[in-house]
């Protein structure tokens, strides 16, 4: 049985998906309408945690670690192979009304809303949905497009909205029933610098606001950095980490990442970047470098001071590179 | 950095059932309608494409009918003219959420939304399809103007016809969303189902008073038809309004009518609920 307190609540979870097998050519082809040979595939393979009230929590992994697969058994629209899993005491895979009327998915590169009408029309369609009273609605809408600055936006057809823009109606259409789970999945894939950082201020204030508990997965590590003191790391369908997030950049980013632009690179100052640091890329003028994080400042003043860059930036490397490396030497 | 500042919210009070349901269908049809509205001019070009099928129709059996004597069974060009011009109505009317739209609804995501919502999918596609057919209907009047200049039909229905005909086109309205719901939940299953889908059409057309009207049928063809819902989705609606017909048989079509609705309902309701367990099983 799941734990009382917890809002969320996994236990030994696995989704097994059986995977068509076939090989190329004619020949294959008709021996498949015969015989049809599948192979079973662990998407998520007996992970467990808990997530307790008003906690948001980073979900994190390379693509295919299973994060969107473990989404979707917590918001009920896949069944568990086995293993338990309770969401406010509930199992999502009934998909109980009680339940789905205080959770919400928002998935980044998914759209809700109807494409030819202003946002406005699809707020109102899903008051009636969750059957939500008046004076209940009429508050949440304005606290929703307040904190969003939604202003004018929501009276704009939202095929005229900008992908950000669409992206903030479509958080505050998945809101309006005011749920205490959210599970964001991307929130903000493709957006902006400036709009991500709106998204991301905008769902610590709704969590310190109504006490919602946030399951996020992002590949954006400025997301996970300003949201998330806890962070939960998949890998081939298992939890490969679960605590802090310092604990977390401590023991997978050891390195930075220098992205250095130069106006004459060729194959030569190509090799002389290799005895500045390693490697990782090249681009019509850009090279990507990776040091150690405790050499970055020296590597970035000899660069500075050593060649003609036009440009320079240091930054983490993505989320999903630096739990690949990790992976490689540490296998799960 | 953020963790557990204040008490969990409760959950918002919850509107009662009737009440939300009324506004429900009624929001989701007015948005329907907005919607179709900006499509005025698509949507207008689609019906007046739609018209050359009855007109080709009623043009051969006009010819038939005055090459026999001026009638056919019954049917003289003043009556297939009503029969066609209505007919065009009627097969606005039987335009629903096809099967061809399950695949999409499910490979582009938008079931597994639907699937999150606390409300049966089905409400979504009635509402927003009988809104449409309002502004089918406001945009069929001038056409149905035109056809009536054009091919003078006998029509003089009785008040109880016209209250059965425009009860009996929201009820074939409802039995063939119901009906090809079911049909499209096959998508469930699997997705290689297009012949399936054009047998179902083909047995329509042929027995459902599309093609031709049934009383010019083969007595054993009607008494197949009886039996099937094509007829009572098509045939029926332009029957109780052009005639000729008695007041029990108007009565037994709308209690047939009834009876498929009632048919659909279980049927969408077993099916989605098996449909819906798998769907879950192999993949939202």
């Amino acid at each position: 049985m799941a734990a009382v307190d917890a809002v969320i609540a996994v236990e030994d979870l696995r989704k097994v998906f059986s995977v068509p097998v076939r090989d190329a050519g004619l020949k294959a082809a008709a021996r498949s309408l015969v015989r049809r040979r599948t192979r079973e595939v662990a998407a998520v393979d007996g992970i467990s945690f808990t997530i307790d009230p008003g906690e948001v929590v980073g979900f994190l992994g390379p693509n295919g670690a299973g994060k969107t697969t473990t989404l979707k058994m917590l918001s009920g629209l896949l069944h568990p192979t086995s293993g338990q899993v309770h969401v406010l005491g509930h199992r999502p895979q009934r998909r109980e009304r009680a339940l789905l009327r205080q959770l919400t998915l928002v998935m980044g590169n998914r759209n809700q809303l109807q494409w030819d009408l202003p946002a406005l029309d699809s707020f109102e369609l899903n008051r009636a949905i969750y059957r939500i009273p008046p004076r209940e609605f009429t508050q949440m809408r304005d606290e929703l497009i307040d904190l969003l600055d939604l202003g004018p936006l929501v009276h704009k057809p939202v095929r005229n909205l900008s992908l950000g823009e669409r992206m903030k109606v479509e958080i505050a259409a998945a809101l309006l029933h005011r749920p205490v789970v959210l599970f964001l999945d991307e929130p903000t894939i493709g957006l902006d610098v400036t709009m991500q950082r709106r998204v991301r201020s905008f769902v610590a204030e709704y969590n310190r606001r109504h006490g919602a508990s946030v399951l996020l997965t992002s590949h954006y590590m400025a997301d996970v950095r300003a949201l998330c003191r806890r962070v939960i790391v998949i890998h081939h369908g298992r939890v490969l980490f679960d605590g802090d997030l310092a604990a977390l950049g401590a023991r997978f980013s050891t390195d930075k990442t220098i992205v250095v632009r130069l106006p004459d690179l060729d194959a030569a100052m190509i090799a002389r970047l290799g005895a500045y640091a390693t490697v990782l890329g090249t681009e019509a003028d850009s090279v990507t470098l990776r040091v150690p994080r405790a050499d970055a400042p020296g590597v970035t003043a000899r660069l500075l001071s050593e060649l003609a860059v036009a440009d320079l930036t240091v930054e983490d490397p993505p989320i999903d590179d630096v739990i690949e490396d990790v992976f490689a030497v540490e296998p799960p | 950095m953020t963790g557990p500042v204040v008490p969990v919210a409760a959950p918002l009070p919850e509107e009662g059932r009737v009440r939300a349901m009324a506004r429900l269908y009624a929001t989701l049809m007015r948005t329907a309608v907005v919607e179709q509205f900006q499509y005025r001019a698509s949507n207008y070009f689609y019906m007046i494409g739609m018209v050359a099928e009855p007109v080709v129709y009623l043009v051969v059996w006009s010819t038939i009918a005055r090459s026999t004597g001026g009638s056919v069974e019954g049917y003289t060009p003043g009556r297939f003219a009503a029969y066609y011009i209505v007919w065009t109505l009627v097969r606005n009317m039987n335009i629903v959420f096809t099967p061809y739209g399950w695949e999409e609804r499910v490979r582009q995501g938008q079931l597994a939304g639907q699937l999150l919502q606390p409300m049966h999918p089905i409400h979504h596609d009635l509402a927003s399809f009988a809104g449409w057919k309002v502004v089918v209907i406001i945009l069929w009047l001038p056409i149905a103007g035109v056809l009536t200049i054009a091919f003078r039909p006998e029509l003089n229905p009785t008040l109880l016809q016209g209250v059965v005909f425009f009860v009996a086109i929201w009820g074939a309205y409802l039995i063939r969303s119901l009906l090809l719901w079911v049909l499209g939940m096959v998508t469930f299953w699997t997705t290689r189902v297009s012949a399936l889908y054009e047998a179902y059409f083909v047995a329509e057309l042929l027995l459902s008073g599309r093609l031709v009207p049934l009383a010019l049928m083969p007595g054993w063809a009607q008494s197949v038809a009886g039996l099937l819902p094509f007829k009572w989705t098509f045939g029926f609606p332009i029957t109780a309004l052009v005639g000729p017909i008695d007041r029990r048989e108007l009565l037994v079509g709308l209690g047939a009518q009834l009876l498929w609705i009632i048919i659909g309902a279980l049927l969408v309701k077993a099916v989605w609920r098996i449909g819906v367990r798998r769907f879950t099983a192999v993949g939202g």
